[in-house]
């Protein structure tokens, strides 16, 4: 095999990560994944599988949820992503469903954390009021091998909650 | 002082930093000038190497070198992987190498690695490395490998038996003569890989100043790691530190030093540079232990109430291409089978046959889940073939409380006697039935079975044995700022320990958990460490931890009366300070104790204290502790398409004294999901040549959210008698008895076609053909 083109194809990108703007000479082949974490530093997004079935790596491409193992970063040019260090407030308060997941144990080893934070911002979104095995089927598309999900799910539930009434404290 | 942190569910220490992505796991360091790596891995099963030209793939820009076994040679002691025992004896030939010289035994197998300036560089260059094969005959199925006539799986042994050996007690001959009933089982056992979702990998940051190395490797044994490099490499102790950073899971994956992890090591110390290798998921499949096969042939004798008179038989254990720790999962196994039952007579002959494929060591559950696997459906089988209730045979063979402490008749792996020093068998099974409303099952299943539904229950108990020594080494130092901090050499993967060794630390000085600081895993600030497997680390870390509170404790109060001129027994602690009693504005802070005992020229030391606040201990816990637990499963089964839905799961779970409740029904809840998997989902296929067929999780799957039902838990506390904390292992407790007590429910479920399940896991296609053969039977 002689050295094939995408090997060496580069592309200036501009991406907005968590409200920041960064631009990027990246090779085209570079997956969006590996340009969060080796280029931008953004180390939060894991790699469980990179082939789409784990879930470890999805990061929000303008507000829904994308498995950053298997999108390029060219193709991210001109978008805003969200990762797990841009899941908080600004002034650093967690989000809900961070306090949640401390305090359901929802936890273990943490390595698939980030993409379950980001695939739940996105169905709370959407489904503010989830019935656990609604909650349950929105964590199929994430693998955890850790906790058994258990606490996972009360987490989500309990940060709907706290979202839907945001000035109540967890109701568990 | 504030009482009473241990037994309480502290939110976990290690959280802040995996829900903020500020954690940092081993593909996060990067090293200036480090170079990343991937491997040439053989794709076949079984073949000789003529030849590897790496020419082409150095004239790749970016390739910087590509190095095989005749390049690291020079820098090997031996091409050898240390063992766990090294007086183990077991066939030459399946000793663990660092890679191959001129034979490859499994898909997977290392021939060469390459060094570029990233991993999509050295990937591109695999493909450029020729490697001429000579393909060989090759063997896949361990029963096929120890027929005589078998194909070689290395070409220069005489056979494929990798060892053999009995375990047994008692006067199996006599009982059979003897029995009322005999009864036949044979059982086909599989479990797949650990799959962490963090695969493996390591950076080795070189060290030129020193000539040197650190590894930081994603690993369940830091120690481990640097004493196999110090041998394999003939370095010494300060020239290799290992350290873990953040290790997002283990589960038995992570337990040996790997071929990929010292050839890292040996190419960085050759081209003298850092190296960096994260494993993908495909190597993992490929390239990481699994557990994989086991087949029993059991019979089993009773009298005529259904009490265990013995049990003998054969198991053949699949042990792959190289024997890369020991014998831990066919011999536990082994052991596990009398489990908490009265079983006097026992004869297992075991073979050990290696196969063309990765090398088996133990993933969470080490053998346990096996045994109790064969006890469990050998119960089952006994109670239906007498027309026996399922839990009743279970308690007519179960020890009783009143015979605890229970002398095993087996000898453990070192070969001591063993025995259950505390637990209540009975009172378990029965917390777990009632907790189940078992009794009132059969109406429910009757009800169910009218409106067209086939619903099951089942039930299986199990012990495990935790807290293997020989120790784990506890260091608590207060620094003149203040902190305290704990050291150990026990390994966190994400179970929380941390958090849990806070608790027992800061439980002695009445401060909050979150103000003492764990350093774990780092050959750098302890000098010896095990490591995190066996259920072993609360016992062990845990009790050195703790004892070395109490003397940091005690020697801080010591100098505090020294300093405030009183006797100790009018001083108290609490809060980080230590004042007198009933004058609390006469007081020290453990700031000014540790400040006093790291001496000042020219000033007086306290008395009769030696310097430093700090203590170290490696405590020897005097015995093992077994932990029990009873698992009752309900599920439905759609007989037309064979899927299986848990819809109950109860569990009753003996760990002894509980540090943290949070922490440690995490650790049964993932248990019990992963002895899910390794019933219904998970299977690590290969073909008859050898070839693995599933290396995606699109092909082996994990249990996933909707499939894991919530685990109901109830506690069951018998403090252990052989360490300080009464303290049992609890992280495989889940997973053993999952498997059994899920085949059993399933059984139940599909009675009235009269369905045997003999075998892990099983899928809905072979549940489908269970029913029709059983169908066609009747
Ligand atoms: S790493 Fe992207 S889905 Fe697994
Ligand atoms: S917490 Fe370890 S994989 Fe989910």
């Amino acid at each position: 095999m002689s050295m094939t083109p995408e090997a060496t194809d580069r592309r200036s990108i501009s991406v907005t990560v968590n409200g920041q703007r960064h631009d990027v000479d990246v090779e085209t082949r570079l997956t969006l994944a590996d340009c969060l974490r080796h280029r931008l530093g953004l180390t939060g997004t894991h790699l469980g599988c990179e082939h789409g079935v784990c879930g470890a790596c999805t990061v929000l491409v303008n507000g829904n949820t994308a498995r950053s193992c298997l999108m390029l970063a060219v193709q991210a040019d001109g978008a805003e992503i969200a990762t797990v260090e841009g899941i908080a407030s600004e002034n650093g308060e967690w989000h809900p469903l961070q306090k949640a997941f401390h305090e359901h144990h929802a936890l273990q080893c943490g390595f698939c954390t980030a993409g379950i934070l980001t695939s739940m911002v996105e169905f709370l979104q959407e489904n503010p009021d989830p019935d656990e095995p609604e909650v349950r089927e929105a964590l199929s598309g994430n693998i955890c091998r850790c906790t058994g999900y258990q606490g996972i799910v009360q987490a989500v539930l309990d940060a709907a909650r706290r979202l839907r009434s945001p000035n109540q404290e967890s109701s568990s | 002082m504030s009482e009473g942190l241990i037994g309480t569910p502290v939110r976990r220490l290690e959280d802040a930093a995996l829900l903020t992505g500020t954690a940092r796991f081993v593909d996060d360091i990067e090293i200036p000038g480090m170079l990343e790596c991937a491997f040439v891995r053989s794709p076949h099963p079984h073949a000789v190497i003529r030849s590897i030209n790496s020419s082409a793939a150095m004239e790749l820009p970016g390739v910087h070198a590509v190095f095989s076994y005749a390049d690291l040679a020079p820098l090997l002691t031996k091409n050898l992987i240390p063992p766990d025992n090294p007086n183990l004896e077991f066939a030459e030939t399946t000793k663990a190498i660092v890679l191959a010289e001129d034979e490859v035994c499994y898909v997977g197998e290392i021939v060469a690695i390459v060094l570029a300036d990233s991993r999509y560089v050295a990937e591109d260059a695999l493909t450029l490395v020729e490697v001429d094969y000579e393909i060989l005959p090759a063997v896949s199925d361990c029963r096929d490998a120890i027929a005589p006539d078998a194909p070689r799986v290395h070409r220069h042994a005489s056979n494929n038996v990798v060892a053999e050996f009995r375990t047994e007690f008692g006067d199996c001959h006599a009982a059979f003569a003897n029995a009322a009933h005999v009864f036949n089982l044979s059982l086909k056992q599989h479990r797949g890989s650990g799959h962490p979702i963090e695969g493996r990998g390591i950076v080795i940051e070189f060290d030129a100043a020193n000539d040197g190395l650190t590894a930081w490797s994603s690993t369940q044994g830091a120690h481990r790691v640097r004493n196999s490099l110090v041998d394999i490499f003939g370095l010494d102790e300060t020239r290799v530190r290992a350290a873990t950073p953040d290790v997002g899971g283990g589960f038995g994956s992570k337990h040996i030093v790997y071929p990929e992890e010292v050839i890292a090591s040996g190419a960085a110390l050759l081209h003298r540079c850092s190296v960096k290798w994260i494993e993908d998921r495909r190597e993992h499949f490929l390239a990481a232990i699994q557990e994989r096969d086991q087949y029993w042939d059991v019979e089993v004798a009773t009298d005529t109430e259904g009490r265990l008179m013995g049990i003998r038989g054969s198991m053949i254990h699949d042990q792959g291409a190289y024997t890369l720790l020991g014998f831990n999962v066919p011999h536990n196994a082994s052991l596990a089978v009398p489990g908490p039952y009265v079983l006097p007579n026992y004869q297992l002959d075991v073979t050990i046959a290696t196969t063309n494929r990765v090398g088996t060591i133990p993933v969470r559950g080490a053998g346990y889940p096996e045994g109790t696997f064969t006890m469990e459906r050998i119960m089952d089988l006994v109670a239906d073939e007498l027309g026996m209730g399922r839990d009743e045979v279970r308690r007519r063979n179960l020890i009783s409380a009143d015979m605890i402490p229970y002398e095993l008749p087996l000898r453990a792996r070192d070969g001591s006697t063993t025995q259950y020093e505390s637990g209540d068998y009975p009172a378990c099974l029965q917390k777990a039935l009632d907790g189940s409303d078992f009794a009132n099952f059969p109406e429910r299943q009757a009800q169910a079975r009218n409106e067209g539904r086939y619903i099951g229950i089942g039930l299986a108990n199990c012990t495990k044995i935790t807290g293997r020594g020989p120790f784990e080494t506890g260091i608590v130092r207060i620094g003149p700022s203040g902190q305290i901090t704990v050291h150990t050499g026990a390994m966190p993967m994400g179970q929380g320990i941390k958090t849990a060794y806070a608790q027992i630390c800061a439980d002695q000085f009445g401060v909050d958990p979150g103000n003492v600081k764990v350093i774990a895993g780092d050959t750098g600030t302890v000098p010896m460490g095990i490591g995190g497997f066996g259920s072993r680390q609360t016992v062990t870390a845990g009790s050195s931890i703790h004892l070395a509170s109490i003397e940091v404790r005690e020697k801080a109060l010591k100098t505090a009366a020294h300093m405030l001129e009183v006797s100790e027994q009018d001083l108290e602690l609490s809060d980080g300070e230590i004042s007198v009693k009933g004058v609390p504005e006469l007081s020290v802070s453990l700031s000014d104790v540790a400040k006093a005992l790291s001496g000042a020229v020219g000033y007086p030391r306290p008395k009769d204290v030696p310097p430093g606040l700090e203590a170290t201990v490696n405590f020897l816990p005097t015995g093992l502790t077994y932990g029990n637990g009873v698992h009752v499963v309900e599920v439905h089964v759609d007989i037309g398409t064979g899927g299986v839905e848990i819809t109950r799961y109860v569990v009753v779970n003996d760990s002894g004294r509980l540090i943290n409740p949070l922490i440690a029904e995490g650790q049964i809840i993932g248990g019990v999901a992963h002895g899910i998997g390794n019933s219904l989902f998970e299977w690590m296929g290969y073909d008859e040549t050898g070839q693995p067929v599933t290396t995606t999780f699109a092909e082996y799957l994990l249990p996933t959210a909707p499939v894991v039902p919530n685990i109901e838990i109830i506690h069951h506390e018998t403090p252990s008698t052989v360490n300080p904390l009464g303290v049992k292992g609890v992280g495989e407790a889940g997973v053993i008895p999952a498997a059994p007590a899920i085949m059993s429910a399933i059984e139940d479920a599909l009675k009235p076609f009269g369905v045997r399940i003999s075998e892990t896991p099983i899928s809905p296609p072979q549940l489908i053909q269970l029913i029709q053969k059983a169908q066609a039977k009747h």
